[in-house]
């Protein structure tokens, strides 16, 4: 069954350096899994340098829940734990020795998933955490394309044939239904999942867009929310045994030399992704992820970050001189505002972008402004509002449990008043979990 | 890097932290933004920026005002020639018009600036722009002979108690501007209307028959059921004098075709909500019609054909430029409908039916801004309500 959906408000900002061409292999000796990209639990390191670990393996189980696992995407030794402040665990490294692989084919289904680490890969609505065991799912919605600025497919080609596997499984998991969004032009269908044919700019994506448009999260539901790469690894792991680790990357963005798509691990190092990418002795900034929701990384000590799918690179901007920048009429500065002459150029033309924040922070002046690439019923100021003030029962009230970080990400592109957005929604997010 | 950067860089750490002047970095740092973009480069979320900021904001709503700006002036002067029979081109009409309103623009920004370059300094905060709009807008709704130390008076008193006590711009309530003109008209009300404020006479005496009593003014005051307005030199005026704007008034806000340039730029550029100015439109329109079609000659204005209505007084001013104001406007889309009507045809009831003000539009707008909470709490309610009842569903 197909249903159509069309996003009306959003934006698709006009990035340069889209990556071309059929993805190449990427061998990596060493990966890093880092515990931050998985909210919602406390992760407890089961490993020490040294140990030796098969591809699948435990690194981390959760606190709360001890059958919740991350584990290596790569077989070899755990060569360090890094930590930051207060001893806090940022990354376990493995370099890789030997091509041990870890069969998960006892236990039901569930434990599987959760053993393998693929439980880990997934998230829940509301609070956008890894799920949590003990709240079956209302719907399972899977994503099957990805509209964020210069983002590659989302199904990488070699786990294309376990996607109606991964779906079966997840519909097994749910009394409710099994969503997949997919763009008009992609031709996937499916016995087990309702394909939602999705038309619409970026955030049409977004998971909580598409939920919002189906059926948004009450108070007390629980929808759990994964890609369809996972939804194939799954899809993998209960036809083999073996869960995969290997995920399809673009480098993109404007500062990369040449972007491109490429097959490679999870967790592998940028060091090894971006050789030859990087210009040397550039003020580069290398983003794990697209960049609206990605992770900063430093290119010589990084990793691939979750959701492994893209790397972008774009100026830093810190070097640069901009005199009265404020009277600029320069061409290639992009704005949604027709403040700037960047709109006479067509929608053809690409920008190149960098991460100055290109104003100082202010207190909310522009009105409505958020709400034309924020396709909820939500009032989004008012919401921030609640949010600033802390004031749960209005949160509550006017729509926190259908949003997730990555859905003010637009908001904040476009705020005039320079506003943190998504760090604000994570944080009052984290604190209403704590409170309830 | 440019020279005078370098310049600037060098003195910067004077205003840092344990400088010598960190009391005035502040100051230092709103002139540095000013000069230069700052290269602060975003440290969570997302990665790039809209190149859209307040500053730019600010300057394309003052950009939007120069039409305005610029006619008042030449108009100032033009009036000036009316009423005295001077002979002066149309240039040196505008330079008088410039000479006559430039010391009140300079009181305006400098009282208002200064208040806001302390509190900044106070807080520890950033310098906010909001006062470039709101230090032009202010002498452009006075009359052109409001002394300057009323002036500074009123801006002082809006700043701090309409605007910095709320915690600056984005948390005031009330148009600063319009507490300006409001503090000024009750304060000194001799000074605010009447017939002698309105044209600048300068040393000069006024021609035989010169009353500088503005139209809106002259109907007010008559009594009979058809009024011919007449400019300052005694001659009849008509629909294309108040369209152009060629008649006495408060210097800024008497050309609707100069005020619908700088509703275009707004438009254009985003930066004004259109449902406001369409809405208040309608609402004044629908306001004009209704009082011509009661016509009761007990209220004269009201007798006055709804194009020309719409045209005088500060009407188009009001809705263009200041009920748009998006900080003291309605945020929500709905609520923007209902809050531009509402000042719209509030505008023309006090115009018409309260004898006192001869014009409405001020009181219109600055009761609005009181209402544009209570207006957006029904409409986020009305979202509330229905989430609820997805959930009890």
């Amino acid at each position: 069954m197909t249903r159509k959906i069309k996003i009306k408000r959003g934006l698709d900002i006009p990035l340069a350096g889209k990556a071309e061409g059929d993805a190449v292999s990427v061998e990596c000796d060493a990966v890093g899994i880092c515990p931050d990209d998985y909210p919602g639990y406390t992760w407890k390191c089961d490993v020490k340098p040294g140990d030796k670990v098969a591809e699948g393996s435990t690194l981390f189980h959760a606190k709360e829940a001890e059958d919740i696992k991350l584990v290596s995407p790569l077989s070899g030794t755990v060569e360090e734990i890094r930590r930051g402040e207060r001893r806090r665990i940022l990354a376990v490294t493995v370099r890789k020795s030997g091509e041990e692989k870890k069969s998960f084919k006892e236990g039901d289904i569930e434990s599987r998933i959760k053993e393998s680490g693929l439980w880990a890969l997934m998230r829940q609505r509301p609070y956008d955490i890894v799920p949590s065991d003990s709240a079956a799912p209302r719907d399972i919605f899977v994503t099957g394309f990805d509209s964020a600025p210069l983002a590659g497919s989302v199904i990488p080609r070699h786990l294309a044939e376990y996607l109606e596997n991964g779906l079966k499984v997840l519909k097994s998991l749910t009394k409710g239904k099994v969503y997949l969004s997919v763009r008009e032009n992609q031709g996937i269908t499916s016995d087990y999942a309702e394909i939602l044919e999705i038309e619409g700019p970026h955030p049409a994506g977004n998971v909580g867009v598409q939920i919002a448009a189906v059926a948004p999260v009450n108070k007390g539901e629980t929808v759990w929310a994964l890609d369809a790469a996972t939804a194939a690894r799954i899809g993998c792991l209960e036809k083999t045994g073996h869960a995969d680790f290997m995920t399809e990357v673009a480098i993109t963005g404007s500062s990369a030399k040449n972007p491109k798509n490429i097959i490679t691990r999870i967790g592998a190092p940028l060091e090894t992704l971006l050789k030859g990418e990087m210009e040397e002795g550039t003020h580069t900034r290398v983003i794990s992820g697209n960049v609206l929701t990605g992770t900063k990384e430093e290119p010589a000590t990084g990793f691939l970050r979750y959701p492994y799918r893209q790397i972008t690179l774009i100026p830093q901007g810190d070097n640069a001189d901009e005199f009265m920048g404020w009277a600029s009429m320069n061409p290639q500065k992009f704005s949604v505002k027709r403040t700037f002459p960047a709109f006479l150029q067509g929608k053809a033309k690409k920008f190149v972008m960098d991460s100055r924040l290109k104003g100082g922070r202010r207190a909310m002046i522009l009105s409505g402004e958020m709400d034309k690439v924020f396709p909820f019923d939500i009032y989004p100021e008012y919401l921030i509002k609640a949010m600033l003030a802390g004031n749960y029962d209005k949160m509550e009230k006017l729509g926190i449990y259908e949003v997730a970080p990555e859905d003010f990400a637009l908001p904040e592109f476009v705020d005039t008043s320079k506003e943190e957005l998504q760090k604000l929604t994570r944080e009052s997010l984290d604190k209403l979990r704590s409170e309830s | 890097m440019s020279k005078l950067k370098e310049k600037i860089d060098s003195i910067k750490p004077h205003f840092e932290k344990g400088g010598k002047f960190h009391a005035l970095h502040s100051v230092f740092d709103g002139f540095y933004t000013f000069l230069y973009t700052p290269n602060t480069t975003s440290t969570s979320g997302v990665h790039i920026h809209d190149s859209n900021d307040s500053k730019r904001t600010m300057i394309t709503v003052v950009l939007a005002l120069l039409p305005c700006c610029l006619f008042g002036m030449w108009n100032v002067g033009y009036q000036h020639h009316l009423a005295t029979g001077e002979c002066l081109g149309w240039f040196n009409q505008f330079l008088y018009g410039l000479w006559a309103v430039l010391p009140q623009i300079l009181t305006a920004y400098i009282v208002g600036l200064g208040i806001e370059f302390i509190s900044a300094q106070l807080r520890g905060h950033e310098i906010q722009e909001g006062f470039l709009v709101s230090g032009i807008l202010i002498p452009m709704i006075c009359p052109v002979s409001t002394p300057c130390w009323m002036l500074a008076v009123a801006v002082a008193f809006a700043v701090i108690f309409a605007k910095e006590v709320f915690g600056g711009t984005g948390y005031n309530f009330l148009n600063v501007a319009l507490v300006t003109r409001a503090f000024l008209f009750f304060a000194y009300p001799q000074k605010m209307s009447g017939d002698s404020v309105f044209v600048s006479l300068g040393d000069a005496t006024g021609v035989d028959g010169y009353s500088g009593a503005t139209p809106l003014g002259q109907l007010a005051t008559s009594a009979g059921e058809h009024v011919q307005v007449t400019g300052v030199d005694g001659q009849a005026l008509d629909f294309m004098n108040f369209f152009i704007g060629t008649i006495p008034g408060s210097w800024g806000e008497t050309s609707t075709l100069c005020i619908l340039i700088g509703a275009v730029i707004l438009l254009a550029t985003g930066m004004a909500s259109w449902k406001i100015m369409v809405s208040a439109l309608a609402g004044g329109l629908l306001m004009s019609v209704i009082g011509n079609a009661v016509g009761n000659p007990a209220y004269p204005v009201s007798l006055v054909n709804p194009l020309d209505q719409l045209c005088l007084g500060g009407f188009m001013f009001a809705i263009v430029f200041m009920a748009t104001d998006p900080v003291t406007s309605c945020r929500t889309e709905t609520g923007k409908w209902i809050y531009g009507f509402l000042v719209g045809a509030l505008a023309m009831t006090i115009r018409f039916y309260n004898t006192g003000y001869p014009e409405g539009a001020m009181l219109a707008v600055l009761l609005m801004n009181c209402f544009a909470p209570l207006i957006d709490w029904c409409v986020v309610n009305r979202n509330i309500r229905r989430r609820m009842k997805r959930v009890a569903a």
